[in-house]
């Protein structure tokens, strides 16, 4: 418990308390996958061999502040995206809790928008769907598209684009507004350079207007460069938290 | 498992949490707060519907002309099959504008309620990228339905005024017999939402229960007239397809009567469906998005 001690005079803005995430994930095929088999498993009233528990997140504990931004990083599968889902308030903890100042954005890259409309559509609905007017979301439309530079595309059907610029897309909209806690999985992975550059610039810029902004990346340098602390994630489990260099550097170390 | 959190023993950090007054990340809002949530949201809900409604027809050659096509080729099906091959058109004054209308109006609930099922289940992405309170979907996808269904309205005036009926004042009464069924629409759509969410096997087993609804709401024949008076004739007059049904086509044909009570049936469908409906989908909202 000794991050609570730290937070003297500083605002918590996301509190992660003794965090437990148990997926249950259907459609692991063991066996065979056909109708009788399936019928077998009815009659027998047996569990299908195709639900499997997965326990993500064990007993993950901080608290971030205000101004802070967390770089999460860790191998593959070491359960960065479940935490910020759950902290994003998507993943109902199975034990613990997380308590957040506001409602948490999540910025991801399975975060589709809606492919069958246009850049410029999806810009408006994006918008409105975060809580802006109408006018509001026409005020700001020319600062996306500007910072998208998506240029001419923007009136292409969504499904279209590369996967690079529907991330810059995405991440332009969500970018617009100034959030509490800001939640960024893998956003600026395919960015080109120009692009990342200004998105780091962004993220600066949204830690400075107060909020919290989390980034989870396999790119160490962008967490180096745009974070001020860092918590390295080992099967579930927190095995660092502290300042960004440090971490990073324990890290690189230990998977050299 | 979100309830558990409440009756815990304070921690340290959930001490802490209270004092800087945080809040659970997956919290459902009480109900009243959450409706002004909705409220809130109204721009986004119809700015989704009207983009749903342009994509629609998006892959097809023809376009937005399906708007128009879709109806009329159903009606065109059903006429084929009981007006010409089963004959039930017997004894049934203007059979083609009382078909056609009982198409029309079971079309806009059958699809309000297809499209429910899928509003949550087929949206994961966008709900797990943006928070908007979920309820949005649902309510969007039964406007798209509406707005498919004004199409189709200005299509059965024009069918309706061929066969030869007379233009009255009681035309006027199709706009509150569709108002509620809209507000039936919703309220079944919402439910069938959250049940979608939790089993997609429900996609799967719809079409079967639309069908033997459809069979069950005198859309091609009169119910009086082919079954028996007693339980089961009550049942299929009573039931809210029928009704609404029933409402449209004493409104349309001049020599049609719906049934006795139709109109408090017609109220009472839509508060209950609706009432029940949103109170259960929201029953459910922080859990939307797990998959």
């Amino acid at each position: 418990m000794a991050d609570i001690q730290h937070t003297n005079g500083q605002v918590p803005t996301v509190i992660v308390d003794d965090l437990h995430i148990v997926y249950r994930v259907y459609g692991a095929t063991v066996g065979k996958g056909n109708a009788p088999a399936a019928f077998k498993r009815i009659l027998k009233r047996q569990k299908s061999p195709a639900l499997r528990e997965v326990h993500a997140v064990r007993g993950v504990s901080f608290t971030s502040h205000r101004g802070e931004s967390i770089g999460l990083i860790g191998r593959n599968g070491s359960g960065k995206s479940t935490l910020l889902r759950a902290i994003a308030g998507l993943l109902p903890p199975t034990r613990g809790a997380v308590f957040t100042d506001g409602q948490p954005t999540l910025l991801g890259v399975n975060a589709a928008l809606m492919s069958d409309l246009t850049g410029e559509r999806n810009i408006i609905l994006g918008c409105l769907a975060m809580g802006l007017t109408p006018a509001q979301a026409k005020e700001r439309y020319d600062d996306i598209v500007e910072f998208s530079g998506l240029g001419e595309f923007i009136d292409l059907p969504m499904r279209t684009y590369s996967s690079g610029m529907q991330q810059r897309l995405r991440f332009a909209i969500a970018a617009v507004k100034s959030h509490d806690v800001l939640l960024i999985d893998e956003a600026l992975a395919t960015g080109d350079a120009d692009f990342r550059k200004r998105s780091e610039e962004r993220i600066r810029e949204l830690r400075d207007e107060a909020g919290t902004v989390f980034l989870v990346s396999h790119s160490l340098d962008v967490v180096t460069k745009t974070c001020t602390r860092a918590i390295w994630l080992d099967q579930g489990s927190i095995k660092m938290d502290g300042d960004a260099e440090t971490v990073v550097n324990a890290y690189s170390s230990a998977t050299r | 498992m979100s309830t558990a959190t409440a009756t815990r023993p304070a921690t340290p950090r959930a001490e802490l949490a209270a004092e800087h007054g945080l809040s659970p990340s997956s919290a459902r809002p009480p109900l009243p707060q959450y409706l002004r949530q909705v409220w809130a949201r109204r721009h986004f809900i119809t700015a989704f519907a009207t983009s749903r409604t342009a994509t629609l027809y998006s892959g097809a050659r023809l376009g937005q002309i399906w708007q128009v096509l879709t109806p009329l080729m159903n009606a065109g099906v059903y006429y084929l099959i009981f007006g010409i091959l089963f004959s039930s058109r017997r004894n049934i004054d203007n059979f083609t504008a009382f078909l056609v209308t009982g198409v029309f109006l079971f079309t806009f609930t059958q699809r309000s309620v297809t499209s429910g099922a899928r509003a949550i289940s087929g949206n994961l992405s966008l709900i797990r990228a943006l928070h908007f309170p979920r309820a949005a979907l649902p309510l969007a996808f039964t406007i798209v339905e509406l707005q498919q269904m004004l199409v189709s309205l200005a299509v059965l005036g024009v069918i309706v005024l061929l066969t030869g009926e007379p233009i009255t004042w009681a035309w006027l009464l199709v706009v509150p017999a569709l108002i509620l069924q809209t507000i039936f629409n919703t309220g079944l759509s919402l439910a069938i939402a959250r049940i979608g969410a939790r089993v997609p096997d429900v996609s799967q087993l719809l079409p079967f229960l639309t069908r033997t609804w459809l069979y069950m709401s005198g859309v091609f024949f009169s119910i009086p007239q082919r079954v028996h008076a007693g339980p089961l004739q009550d049942l299929m007059m009573a039931n809210p397809a029928t009704v609404y049904i029933e409402l449209v086509r004493d409104a349309l044909i001049d020599r049609h009567d719906a049934p006795q009570h139709a109109w408090i049936l017609a109220v009472s469908w839509a508060v209950v469906a609706f009432c029940v409906g949103f109170w259960y989908f929201w029953g459910a909202e922080e859990k939307y998005g797990r998959g």
